[in-house]
């Protein structure tokens, strides 16, 4: 962030609210009769949402340049694959002929 | 004369000599982002592993009855965010007084944060809680998992905090500037965003109703 980049107190109080209004939305989840499954893909995609926004907002990323918000995307993307690919790789080691 | 993210020039010479800083960040921020980058790639498997082995087993214990330790908890961390976001603002803006105190309230936070999951790890070791056991039946990985996780994360509360004063203590002296305290906060803000995982995985889908 650049001295001239500076956002006003305005916006991070109203995106600190908005992270507020996400986390007590995944609490009222807790308590609603979903089943496991559909909380925690209903809870992760909150969360997700909740981590684009602090990234954004909080950590500035939306000000820095174009070429490095492609740098952290593909890191993120590369974090993801990673974790697709080391549990499907104990997937196929473990589930024998089930696999197949 | 190398001064902060600037090419060096030499007295008659019109090419750099020193190439500019990769996306045109300071060495510290980028050496931060890419401690981030590298640590999610830590937090992200450790709560994979998590939520695999945890919706492997219909058996998995649901230890927790209230959200009044949890809650706070979230709130209390969600708000050092935002104070830290309010020190750094200052300290671009040159006030720095106002920065100091913003930033030590973020300790301040950090601190009643990590006092709290203690307590919390106390509670539950009390009611017979350990890496290998559970009192409340079901997959004996519940503890491990729980304290894994948690642990991890503890670890980086506390790690932060300080941080937090180590930084406040040099820009306060003056041996820091701004950018600095800008670095902590990015620190900072990724522990924030790694709760907003941990609460969901490990406490609210065990959240007995």
């Amino acid at each position: 962030m650049k001295p001239g980049q500076i956002r006003g107190t305005g916006i991070s109080i109203l995106m600190y609210v908005v992270l507020l209004a996400i986390a007590a939305l995944q609490f009222l989840m807790a308590f609603s009769n979903l089943t496991t499954h559909q909380m925690l893909v209903r809870m992760l995609i909150l969360a997700f949402i909740e981590a684009a926004v602090g990234v954004l907002f909080f950590m500035h990323l939306w000000t820095e340049k174009r070429t490095f918000i492609l740098f952290v995307l593909i890191g993120i993307f590369a974090i993801a694959a990673m974790q697709y690919g080391w549990t499907d790789s104990f997937r196929l080691v473990y589930c024998g002929e089930k696999c197949s | 004369m190398i001064a902060g993210n600037q090419p060096m020039h030499m007295p008659g010479h019109s090419g750099e000599l020193v190439e500019q800083s990769p996306f045109a960040l300071p060495s510290k921020k980028l050496a931060i982002w890419l401690f981030i980058i590298a640590d999610a790639a830590t937090f992200a498997a450790v709560l994979v592993a998590y939520g695999f082995i945890r919706n492997a087993d219909p058996n998995w214990p649901r230890p927790f009855h209230s959200i009044a330790n949890v809650a706070p908890m979230t709130f209390i961390l969600l708000t050092s965010s935002l104070t830290m976001l309010l020190g750094v603002q200052a300290a671009y803006a040159g006030k720095k007084k106002t920065a100091v105190r913003w930033v030590l309230f973020t300790a301040f936070l950090a601190a009643i944060f990590a006092l709290l999951h203690i307590r919390e790890w106390v509670g539950l070791i009390n009611e017979g809680l350990s890496m290998s056991k559970n009192p409340w039946g079901g997959s004996q990985l519940f503890g491990a998992t729980f304290f894994g996780v948690t642990g991890l994360h503890l670890l980086h509360v506390i790690g932060g905090f300080v941080v937090l004063l180590y930084v406040t203590a040099r820009y306060n002296s003056g041996h820091y500037d701004a950018n600095h305290v800008e670095t902590a906060g990015l620190y900072w803000h990724f522990v924030d965003l790694v709760w907003m995982f941990v609460v969901p995985l490990v406490y609210l889908l065990n959240f007995s109703r």
